[in-house]
């Protein structure tokens, strides 16, 4: 009888440990983010990591077009059938909470002063009600990215420390053809790309004007020091022109093709330019303004997790969300897409700074600004047109910038409301 | 009615001279084929970039001095290009099939049954042409995230599985079948539905090719709907994905019209074997009016 | 079974129709029917997709009649429309009229006219749009600049733009029109034209007096066909502008393009339905507009 009971007990065990062994029922999660490559393979990887150590969850991970990419995120989860963990733009957290489509990240796993006292002050603004609601893996500034063969061509040695030098070499480096046409333009442009922010929260400041008041909720850029930055922005092609909106199609792709001196750009374009062959580049920290005022814009996307994971899944994307910002992680997410960690521990570090390509990105951060967005591709729009209208339609920098002071205070009316 | 069928087939012949020779006939020619050189210019410029290296991508030489199929190796190589045609086939073939045996079935019905509430069904079906498909995409968008329709082949084929022209298409063409025939039919012992089948639709063929090719074209391009209500890349039609594909290269203009030329080839060719048709079949449809 | 075999052969009838029609007439409830009435509601709604909907009244259109953007999308609408229509019905006439008495090459004349409108309409697009490049990327940019001429801002600027955008719009849908075009030519009997040869009137008058007159279901067809097309401009648009849409400065956007932003780039659902109520109104009064004017010609 003893036995046969051991016997059982035995069996008990070994077929425990059995359906222990065999991966207990696969949860698999969805993780959503917006199509850029460099991104892309970083979440691969961090994916693979991920799932290595977690044999028991999957994670599956899908990605969209940036123009549809909130849409589709909007629609889903209230349907159901989206992420379970999703990467939105920081400037869109309040729509998502106000919208119930996203939940607090657990205390227990996320507390507040252990994150106040990691990451950098700026994500402070994803705290609603006491709780995070999101995480960065990585920030992101902007650097002046610069040709070396075509500073080389021109005899220039160091990239330019203030505007007047930018304006300068720009110069010396656009090239036109018999007819007049630009060939390689000194310096890319275009507000459809990331100069809106170099506008707003570099240029604005280092003529002496404030984009927005204290509580994001006013323009306070309408001001004479508002319309010098403004002038200085569209002198560049219209008076001085060394550089054309167009050119090429996309300022990045300009600079890509070697044809453009000079590209302000974010520290997620250094992924894609590694990969581009024959194209000797280099970074430089954003030249100071006239009275030698340093200014930067900072930006991050965040993770989240979304109202539609419960139970399994939502453990397993608690799971998941500690490792994406985990160190581990936010190193892969340099090394990968070239966003830099959200941690000042780990990016200011003495290496990070010496590094010739994340160096200038990371002193960026140390006097960069973020702006609080209501609707950015709306705000951006409106420095499309003011551009636009000066170059297009002849109008004085002083009427544009009023004009784009009016619009954006009502984008900005309508959404505090 | 028989004359439209009569004037679309007519169109296969070259023309048959008519009365004296005319003495503006060498210029008018000239300039015709001129225009039509003109016309296919962006095809063939398309065809060339995509077998052009990037160095010479912007000469403005059709024929390449080094050909390459490296672009197609790479774009194809990607793999989604292939997934996306077939995506776009498998939707328009089904929908096409759809929408013809029903709009067939509507139009018979509409025609050669008498029964009270006939006018008032056609024409509220007809009414519904005059609905934009743009002012419904939103209730449908709304609709399908209810249902669980977003993101899937359903998703994207639903609209389409019946249309309205095609109904009244029908109709027309079934006006042409004499009652004589169907009545024979009936006391042959066929039910209503086997009359259709097998005395109605065989008399229409020409009717009913025309209005598939019309509806397969349709959905071959179909761009605002599929962009709207498809999620993952892996149900991307081709339009939507060749979209996604060319905001991806932004440089690589060789790559962009290395998609949009694979875009194309399949339709070009599928027209220059089914030409006649194809030709007679649009004439059709659109003769309706 | 019994009770279908002792109805009369109308009576069997009746309930054959309603079986051919039964899947057909709740498509058409549910899927046309149904949506058209819920965007009428939605356009007196307020909803961001997110949150909960709520009553607005009038408000969509009020703020639609006191948007500056939407009298200028509206006005372009009208100018693709108004520069569309007729440049391409004038010109399919002006191919297929000759084109139909040309016997060399026939076929394959005609085939290369038609070709363009079997492309994808986004395939083309980009191609377009690469034409349009300035130097040193653009096609015609680099043909002017070859010959020392400076380049044309094709689609950077507020009055090339749109005539840019609508080019392509035009070259796809010219086959389908010169198709039917000479569909309807031969439609008319040729005893018409001997006629008129033997009373030895000039072509002109042929063409003014037999040829047009006969020619009006044709014309009549297209002129709505066409002005619906180009009133829903929309894919061109969208894909020659993806880095500022509908620009510069909104000089190219049409009004299903503002639709879509309203809809899914600010998820204004309810603003969106109301612009898409103004765009039936719009395509419902052209199109009964030009049927009338049409029809009443003598």
């Amino acid at each position: 009888m003893k036995a046969f009971k051991i016997f059982t007990l035995a069996a008990a065990t070994s077929l425990a440990a059995l359906v222990a062994a065999a991966p207990a029922r696969a949860v698999e999660i969805e993780y959503w983010q917006y199509i850029f490559d460099a991104r892309i393979k970083a979440m691969d990887v961090l994916i693979d990591n991920f799932q290595k150590a977690n044999p028991d969850i999957t994670v599956k991970q899908s990605t969209f077009p940036y123009a549809d990419y909130r849409t589709k995120v909007a629609a889903a989860i209230p349907a159901g059938e989206g992420p379970d963990v999703v990467q939105l733009f920081y400037g869109w957290l309040n729509d998502y909470v106000q919208a119930d489509l996203i939940q607090p990240l657990p205390a227990a796993n996320f507390p507040a002063d252990k994150i106040e006292a990691e990451f950098f002050p700026m994500v402070r603004a994803m705290k609603i009600d006491g709780n995070y609601m999101a995480l960065p893996t990585a920030v992101r500034s902007l650097a002046l990215f610069y040709n070396k063969r075509m500073f080389a061509e021109a005899g220039i040695e160091a990239p330019p420390a203030n505007l007047d030098e930018l304006v300068a070499m720009a110069a010396k480096m656009t090239t036109k053809d018999g007819a007049g046409n630009i060939t390689a333009e000194g310096m890319t442009s275009g507000m459809t790309a990331q100069d809106h922010h170099w506008f707003r929260e570099v240029l604005l400041r280092q003529f002496g004007a404030t984009p927005y008041s204290d509580d994001n909720k006013t323009v306070t850029y309408n001001s004479e020091a508002g319309v010098k930055a403004l002038e200085f922005y569209a002198d560049l092609e219209m008076k001085h022109g060394v550089t054309a909106s167009t050119f090429m199609d996309e300022p990045q792709a300009a600079f890509k093709a070697g044809r453009a001196g000079m590209h302000i750009d974010g520290s997620f374009r250094i992924g894609a330019l590694k990969d581009t062959r024959g194209l000797d580049w280099g970074v430089a920290e954003l030249p100071a303004g006239p009275d030698g005022i340093k200014s930067n814009y900072a930006s991050y996307w965040v993770n989240a997790i979304t109202t539609k994971a419960e139970g399994e899944k939502y453990d397993a994307s608690v799971k998941f969300m500690e490792y994406i910002t985990s160190d581990e992680a936010m190193q892969v997410w340099l090394d990968t897409v070239g966003e830099l960690p959200a941690k000042p521990s780990a990016a200011m570090t003495a290496a990070n700074l010496a590094d010739p390509v994340f160096g200038p990105f990371v002193a960026g951060l140390g006097y960069a600004t973020t702006t609080v967005f209501a609707d950015e591709s709306a705000q951006r729009q409106v420095m499309v047109d003011a551009v636009s209208r000066m170059s297009l339609e002849g109008q004085s920098a002083a009427a544009s910038l009023a004009a784009a002071a009016v619009a954006e205070q009502a984008i900005l009316d309508g959404y505090y409301k | 009615m028989s004359d439209i069928r009569a004037s679309s087939a007519s169109l296969m012949q070259a023309p048959t001279a008519k009365g004296p020779r005319d003495p503006w006939s060498v210029l008018r020619w000239t300039l015709l084929a001129m225009g039509a050189i003109v016309m296919v210019m962006p095809i063939i410029y398309m065809l060339s970039a995509s077998i052009k290296y990037p160095y010479e991508m912007y000469d403005l030489n059709i024929i390449p001095k080094e050909p390459t199929f490296e672009n197609y190796t790479y774009v194809l190589s990607d793999g989604r290009f292939m997934r996306w045609f077939a995506n776009s086939f498998l939707i328009a073939t089904i929908t096409t099939i759809s929408a013809v045996f029903f709009d067939a079935l509507v139009g018979y019905a509409l025609c050669k049954f008498r029964f009270r509430g006939r006018t008032f069904v056609f024409i509220a079906i007809l009414s519904t042409l005059m609905i934009p498909t743009e002012m419904l995409v939103i209730p449908w968008y709304l609709m399908s995230k209810s249902l669980g329709w977003l993101d899937s082949y359903w998703g994207i084929m639903f609209p389409g599985i019946m249309t309205a022209f095609g109904t009244f298409l029908m109709k027309q063409f079934f006006e042409t079948v004499p009652d004589d025939f169907l009545e024979a039919a009936r006391i042959d012992g066929l039910n209503e539905f086997q009359i259709w089948w097998f005395v109605a639709l065989p008399l229409v063929t020409p009717a009913l090719s025309a209005l598939a090719i019309f509806i397969f074209l349709g959905n071959w391009t179909a761009f605002l709907w599929p962009l709207i209500v498809t999620n993952s890349q892996e149900l991307y039609t081709l339009p939507v994905g060749l979209t996604t594909f060319s905001v991806e290269q932004t440089v690589e203009w060789e790559l962009i019209m290395t998609g949009a030329a694979l875009a194309t080839i399949p339709t070009l060719i599928v027209f220059l074997v089914f030409q006649r048709y194809i030709i007679r079949g649009v004439a059709m449809a659109g003769l309706k009016g | 079974m019994n009770t279908y075999r002792n109805l009369s052969i109308r009576q069997k009838q009746v309930v054959w129709a309603w079986g051919f029609l039964a899947l057909p007439i709740l498509f058409y409830v549910v899927i046309r029917f149904y949506p058209t009435a819920n965007a009428i509601v939605l356009s007196f709604q307020s909803w961001n997709l997110l949150g909960p909907r709520e009553w607005v009244g009038l408000e969509n259109y009020e703020k639609l009649w006191n948007d500056p953007v939407f009298w200028k999308v509206f006005k372009n609408t009208f100018v693709y429309l108004i520069l569309g229509t007729p440049i391409s019905l004038v010109l399919s006439f002006v191919i297929a009229y000759h084109l139909d008495k040309t016997r060399l090459l026939h076929g394959t004349l005609r085939a290369l006219y038609f070709l363009p409108f079997l492309t994808s309409t986004v395939a083309m697009a980009w191609v377009w749009r690469w034409f349009y490049q300035p130097v040193p990327i653009g096609l015609f940019n680099n043909f002017l600049a070859s010959m020392g001429i400076s380049q044309i801002s094709f689609l950077n600027s507020t009055t090339n733009a749109l005539p840019s955008i609508l080019i392509p719009a035009i070259w796809a849908g010219l086959g389908f029109q010169i198709i039917i075009f000479m569909a309807g030519l031969r439609a008319i009997p040729t005893s018409y034209y001997e006629a008129a040869r033997i009373d030895g009137v000039s072509s002109w008058t042929i063409l003014s007096e037999i040829t047009l007159p006969l020619l009006k279901p044709t014309i009549v067809f297209l002129v709505v066909f066409s002005s619906i097309g180009f009133l829903r401009i929309f894919d061109q648009v969208f894909n020659m502008t993806t880095n500022n849409p509908g620009g510069p400065l909104d000089s190219t956007k049409p009004l299903v393009l503002m639709i879509y932003q309203t809809a899914f780039s600010s998820f204004d659902m309810g603003y969106a339905a109301a612009q898409t109520v103004v765009l039936f109104a719009i395509l419902l009064v052209v199109s009964l507009l030009q049927l009338r004017i049409l029809r009443d010609k003598p």
